[in-house]
């Protein structure tokens, strides 16, 4: 009998605390995101179909499983949404950054910040850091590849056109044949599979991913620091130029940021790097 | 018979289940000029592409200079350049001048010199009136001049029978006649020939023997005196009758 | 008699020229329209920034030209390639003997396959699969088996161009051919085919106008051409703008290339009316 009440006098706390609690971020939404997204009382948040590991898994943004999809409701419980008032909806890369009304509050798959970019939409402060890393095949390394640019100059390289890897090889590598390129990662893959091309740079999520589900006998052979290059890639929520979202965002994510949100989900999701050695 | 050129024994033609040609028999001696006449359908055109092998026959022989032809088996190529035809239609190659067109088969045929095949060729075409013609091509040609080309392309190949399916009808009327003087020169030269022919007057003219072709069937063989001033089968009277009457 | 017919001349003339300068006004207002009233809508600024940024197209356009010469060569080698390989799917199909029919239903089969399978599949198959059956460097190069997944697309069409061309030819030329004593090859070949190709020319010309836009769908598998520098540009910049110089250059080659196509069919309908 004690027990129940001790029990019941808990559960009564805690669901006032609750209230409270909910009252609050309420109020808080209020302030900052009432009246500005593109439904009221909901946020709608746009990634790539299909999303994946480690950024979403299973394709499935709703269960709030992988990297981006925790960053994303993070952001969606500071600016005072709850997860029933998130709605998922999918836009290509593409698309995202047509000029033009958006159908997302904000949109993440791994968008890279950049000056040009921001010209026609807007990016919330960053909510990650990609290191860049190499990718190649067991045989590369057989035949010689190491971390060091001498070693990586005299591979054939495929990369992503719609990243900024490009730009980075060439300043950074300078390797001796022209890099060909492709649409998506998995391309880049299916011609290393082919063996057209010696090594991948993708950030280094991308590439443990890559290397250990996609390529079979893939290795990151090495990381280059994220300080490396002048402008190290870092993703930021996309929205449309000129959002009035944007200050609600970029709160929310400062927030998550200062308290520990943000690298707890980092680590949870993007895990221990280290194994994969430094570029010389 | 020594001198007989062309033999047609018990010839057969279907194209399907429709019987064209029912038991053709003639014989066609050295330098000897038969016509085939008879009403349209009823199978001269279809006879003289036996001949050349161009259709297959069902039954019967088609022996040349003493050899069955028309053995299933027989390569048709080598024997198609001793048989020359000329169409109603002319049929010269379009993309080629009246020279080319003559000199092609020879060419690739003729294993000869080029420069006596085309000797051969220019006095042809000088022959036949139409030197001032050999660079021409078929569409600057009139009907008559392009009839005259497509006899001379079949000569070329040096042929030791010449037949002629309809070869002026297709013409107007004022350019039948230099057709006509081309087949006389050939007459004269003592081609062996056979003239499938509307011209009832040449063929009265030039003829050897006529031939009365009705569904298929040669009903009546005779000297173009006795063919024509007394047919002795109703059905070839009757033809005549409608033909001259146009 | 000569004062009616000059009348004529100058009535044709009169006639002429009042065509011409209608033709001219109506392209002006509608020219005017376009220039007036596009510019009012209210995404124009925005679009323009993004598609008509003149200065991106200027700082671009010579990596774009230089990337097209990929393009060129591509589609140089692969033009013989293709004319060969029509030819003889066309030859194969013409094929009438019994004796031929394993080659005439490979010959079908052929071009049903190629036909109807989306170019960029055939280039994604041949262009990473081939290679990756394990083929050494420079062999399994995606240059060559892009090249070979278009040529294998494009001479399935080029035969069916080319059989239909054949079949036109009417069967009298190859009759008199074959009466003549020539064989059934040299009937073809001096006979029956320069005919036929000279008539499939205006289609050909079109097939060529293709090939040279389907040449850019090589860049999916890697390499670098005009389609694909014009992308790198965009992700860069953020913007439209060098697709539109792209489109530009790809307009100066197939416009022409097209009108000329226009051309010889109207000089071919001409010809045989
Ligand atoms: N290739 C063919 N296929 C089917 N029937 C044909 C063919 N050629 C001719 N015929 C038929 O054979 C008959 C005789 O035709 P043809 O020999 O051209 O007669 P003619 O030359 O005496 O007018 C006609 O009934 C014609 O329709
Ligand atoms: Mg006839």
């Amino acid at each position: 009998m004690r027990q129940r009440l001790g029990i019941k006098k808990i559960v009564i706390q805690a669901l006032v605390v609750g209230v409270t609690l909910a009252a609050t971020s309420n109020l808080h939404a209020a302030d900052c995101a009432a009246g500005k997204t593109m439904k009221e009382g909901v946020l709608t948040i746009a990634t790539g179909n299909p999303a994946y590991y480690p950024w979403v898994m299973d394709n499935n943004p709703s269960s709030g499983q992988g990297f981006e999809a925790a960053v994303a409701y993070a952001v969606a419980e500071r600016m005072g949404f709850d997860k029933e008032n998130v709605e998922w909806t999918s836009a290509s890369f593409d698309q995202s950054i047509q000029p033009g009304v958006k159908d997302f509050d904000f949109n993440l798959q791994q968008f890279s910040i950049t000056e040009e970019r921001e010209k026609v939409v807007d990016f919330s402060a960053p909510y990650y850091s990609a290191p860049m890393a190499v990718l190649v095949r067991k045989s590369a390394v057989e035949n010689g590849a190491a971390p060091t640019i001498e070693s990586l100059k005299t591979l054939i390289w495929g990369i992503d056109s719609n990243t900024t890897a490009l730009a980075m090889i060439q300043e950074t590598i300078a390797p001796s044949s022209t890099p060909l390129l492709y649409d998506d990662n998995i391309n880049v893959v299916e011609a290393m599979k082919a063996n057209q091309i010696d090594a991948g740079m993708f950030d280094l999520p991308t590439a443990l991913y890559l290397g250990g589900v996609v390529l079979e006998d893939g290795v990151v052979l090495g990381q280059f620091p994220a300080d490396r290059t002048d402008t190290p890639d870092q993703f930021g929520l996309l929205m449309e130029d000129g959002s009035a979202l944007k200050a609600c965002v970029d709160e929310a994510v400062l927030s998550i940021t200062e308290d520990g949100t943000l690298a707890a989900i980092e680590a949870q999701w993007l895990q221990e790097t280290t194994g994969v050695p430094l570029i010389k | 018979m020594a001198n007989e050129r062309l033999h047609l024994k018990d010839v057969h033609k279907a194209f399907g289940d429709v019987p064209v040609l029912k038991g053709i028999n003639l014989s066609v001696k050295e330098g000897e000029m038969v016509c085939l006449i008879g009403s349209s359908g009823s199978g001269k055109s279809t006879l003289l592409r036996c001949i050349n092998l161009l259709e297959p026959i069902d039954n019967g022989q088609i022996i040349f200079k003493g050899e069955d032809i028309s053995e299933p088996g027989f390569d048709p190529q080598p024997v198609r350049q001793k048989i020359g035809i000329v169409f109603q239609s002319y049929n010269l190659f379009p993309h080629m001048t009246a020279l080319a067109n003559v000199m092609l088969a020879p060419r690739r045929v003729l294993h000869e010199p080029r420069d006596q095949l085309l000797a051969q060729a220019t006095a042809l075409f000088e022959k036949f009136g139409l030197a001032d013609r050999m660079n021409h091509y078929p569409d600057q040609l009139s009907g008559g001049q392009q009839q005259r080309v497509a006899i001379v392309r079949a000569l070329a190949m040096n042929p030791q029978i010449m037949l002629f399916d309809e070869v002026t009808s297709a013409l107007d009327p004022e350019l039948i006649e230099e057709v006509l003087d081309v087949l006389r020169q050939l007459r004269r030269q003592g081609m062996t020939m056979i003239l499938a022919t509307h011209e009832i007057g040449f063929a009265r003219e030039a003829a050897d023997t006529v031939c009365m072709l009705d569904e298929g069937i040669i009903i009546e063989q005779a000297s173009p005196e006795k063919l024509f001033t007394n047919p002795s089968e109703p059905r070839t009277r009757q033809f005549l009758s409608s033909v001259l009457k146009q | 008699m000569i004062n009616r017919s000059a009348a004529r001349v100058a009535y044709d003339k009169q006639q002429k020229t009042k065509g011409a300068v209608i033709a001219a006004l109506s392209s002006l207002v509608v020219l005017i329209a376009l220039v007036v009233l596009v510019p009012r809508a209210p995404g124009w600024e925005k679009v323009q920034a993004s598609f008509f940024d003149g200065e991106i197209l200027v700082s671009t356009f010579p990596s774009l030209l230089k990337a097209f010469l990929v393009d060129i060569a591509i589609f140089l080698w692969s033009l013989p390639a293709i004319a060969i390989l029509g030819l003889l799917v066309a030859l194969a199909r013409d094929q009438k003997s019994p004796a031929m029919f394993p080659l005439r239903a490979l010959a079908i089969g052929y071009t049903d396959i190629f036909r109807g399978v989306p170019v960029i599949l055939t280039i994604f198959l041949i262009g990473f699969g081939i290679p990756g059956l394990g083929l050494p460097r420079p062999w399994n190069s995606p240059y060559i088996w892009g090249s070979v997944a278009l040529v294998l697309t494009y001479s399935a069409y080029v035969a069916e161009v080319l059989r239909s061309g054949i079949e036109s030819i009417h069967e009298s030329q190859r009759n008199a051919g074959k009466s003549l004593g020539l064989s059934s090859s040299d009937t073809m070949r001096f006979i029956v085919l320069p005919q036929a190709l000279r008539r499939v020319v205006p289609a050909n010309m079109n097939m060529l106008v293709a090939l040279q836009k389907d040449v850019a769908l090589l860049s999916f598998i890697g390499p670098v051409e005009i389609l694909r520098q014009a992308g790198v540009h965009k992700s860069l910049l953020a913007n439209f703008t060098p697709y539109v110089g792209a489109a530009i250059i790809f307009l100066a080659v197939t416009i022409p290339a097209t009108r000329y196509a226009d051309y010889l069919l109207a000089k071919q309908h001409r010809e045989r009316s």
